[in-house]
């Protein structure tokens, strides 16, 4: 047995001196290589195809095929319409994701505990509940197929409110001296409300997400000086939560640019009437004018990266919660 | 005066339970305890932050166990001085009076005397990133005094200060409770802090407040 014990323990000191920490320190590095490597490649991977895809458009395309298009008057009015109506969409989105996205944010599951307390435990369990379940429906249209969207939108439309409401809307229109415009379905407030649809979630998530990373002590803090919860939400929280706002619009417009299949359906590809730049694409491609339809693309992805960038050189500066440069 | 009776708070599987206690008014009361016992929650529900289950706090004999903490007339000055990180200096300390209705002149004469008293004139028109620890709980301290509450919170305001900082803090929260004329609850678990500050001494321990005697300053209670 003690012969075991030695040669275990010669063994074992044998052993130890092989594996110095220097040793070690190298096979780490090696493996830590190798770790960042594999992780680049798939990164790596995804922004090969989006520049591949990006410059096998430029290559389609040549000046000439966007000067016709350009020169095209339809074209024109589509380009225009797309800005016009992806910037009130954007609008109308944040209009709604700022105070539902603060809503969601504040109304937490911890913060109505100190509310509300321990005795409201049902009430606070029903509020929970009430909660979860407006946030999943606040998702709906993120994750319902686009046609599907376009389809409930023309159906909500047929309704007795829906007709009252499309011709409120053209009353309104006309009273205003826009007789052209005589309701919301298949009119230029079809493709709005299609793009404010979709566009509104994916701000509210961006909103909700932004008051969520800022601390709210200080708005209690605000609340103790004699603050009014409207007070300390204006004063203290939204001041902060602007590089937030200027994303959740961003993110809204570019949603609304790109948006296709709710205004396919719900506002149609009327000519000088409902059409916006993806369905110029859509339109061009469907009558076999390939190099148009590339076109009107990149004339899409020109914009899209145009405010991209103009958000990313607005909110530079870091996002880091509590620390805001003013 | 101050008076908490029979207070019960909970925050999930934590409780306080009859909690009782009494500030005299202008007293400088400091209340101990060991980290985890319950002592911010407690200064939280007194400001009106946190809902109370049971119990009364009453202010000069005037109940404000459910009154909304803007109307409580306390101000508060948290562990991390929780300043507004969008507003300048002079503006964080004005704020109070802003929201309370206080004219233009009025809030400039107070900013300027609290200050003064406070040594911030240099930093007024500077925004609090970048500020140090020490500016940094002034300012707070300024914000909380702006509308003259009559019962000042102080949760742990020197907890995280170096010695020489901490050791001017306590002279100035000294000198200015005793300008200001204010009732001061203090938070700490810092012995020294507690006996160069107190003139009444709590300690919260097994989720019961304790008047304590301190023999440095000779208060009993």
């Amino acid at each position: 047995m003690d012969f075991i014990a030695q040669l275990y323990s010669w063994c074992f000191s044998k052993l130890m001196s092989e594996i110095k920490p220097k040793s070690i320190r190298q096979v780490r590095s090696q493996w830590d290589g190798l770790f960042w490597m594999t992780m680049s490649v798939f990164g790596v991977f995804y922004l090969a195809l989006i520049i591949a895809m990006l410059v096998a458009d430029f290559r389609f395309t040549n000046w000439s095929d966007m000067t016709n298009l350009l020169s095209d008057v339809r074209v024109r009015f589509s380009i225009w319409l797309s800005l016009i109506s992806c910037t009130i969409a954007a609008i109308l989105s944040l209009w709604v994701a700022i105070p539902t996205g603060f809503l969601l944010a504040r109304l937490g599951s911890e913060s109505m505990a100190q509310r509300l307390g321990h005795r409201s435990l049902g009430c606070r369990r029903l509020f929970n509940w009430s909660r979860y379940f407006i946030d999943t429906l606040l998702d709906i249209p993120i994750v319902l197929p686009p046609l599907v969207v376009g389809i409930s939108l023309l159906v909500l439309f047929q309704t007795p409110v829906g007709r009252w409401l499309d011709q409120l809307t053209g009353g309104l229109f006309a009273s205003l001296g826009y007789a052209g415009i005589r309701g919301i379905t298949y009119e230029i407030p079809a493709v709005i409300l299609a793009q404010f649809t979709v566009a509104a979630a994916f701000a509210i998530r961006t909103m909700r997400n932004t008051f969520e990373q800022i601390d709210d002590r200080p708005e209690r803090v605000a609340i103790t000086l004699g603050a009014s919860h409207y007070q300390a939400f204006s004063m203290v929280a939204l001041p902060q939560a602007w590089r937030g706002v200027v994303a959740a619009f961003t993110l809204a417009w570019a949603r609304s640019l790109g948006e296709f299949g709710p205004i396919l359906i719900f506002a149609g590809t009327a000519r000088m009437k409902t059409e916006v730049l993806s369905t110029t694409v859509y339109l061009n491609f469907q009558f076999g004018n390939l190099r148009g339809a590339v076109s009107a693309s990149l004339i899409l992805v020109t914009l899209a990266i145009l405010v991209l960038v103009l958000t990313r050189l607005i909110t530079l500066g870091g996002s880091s919660k509590k620390e805001v440069i003013v | 005066m101050i008076s908490v009776q029979q207070l019960l708070l909970r925050q999930g599987d934590f409780e306080l339970s009859q909690v009782s206690f009494e500030i005299p008014r202008n007293a400088y009361a400091i209340l101990m305890g060991a980290t985890g016992s319950g002592k911010t929650t407690l200064l939280e529900s007194i400001c009106g932050l946190r809902a109370i289950e049971e119990g009364k706090i009453l202010m000069d004999g005037h109940e404000i166990t459910r009154t909304p903490p803007a109307q409580r007339q306390i101000g508060y000055v948290p562990q991390d001085s929780s300043l507004f990180p969008t507003m300048k200096v002079r503006r964080q300390i004005a704020f109070g009076m802003e929201v309370r209705g206080f004219s233009q002149t009025e809030r400039n004469r107070r900013v300027e005397e609290l200050a003064s008293s406070l040594d911030i004139t240099g930093i007024l028109d500077r925004y609090p990133r970048g500020l140090s620890g020490g500016e940094r709980q002034r300012v707070a301290l300024a914000r909380a005094l702006s509308f003259r509450p009559g019962l000042l919170c102080l949760d742990e305001p020197l907890s995280a200060l170096d010695c020489d900082t901490r050791n001017n803090l306590i002279k100035l929260l000294k000198n200015i409770q005793q300008s200001e004329s204010v009732t001061v609850l203090h938070i700490t678990h810092n012995v020294e802090e507690g006996t160069q500050l107190g003139t009444v001494h709590f300690r919260l321990e097994d989720g019961q407040v304790r008047a304590v005697v301190c023999e440095n300053s000779g208060d009993k209670k």
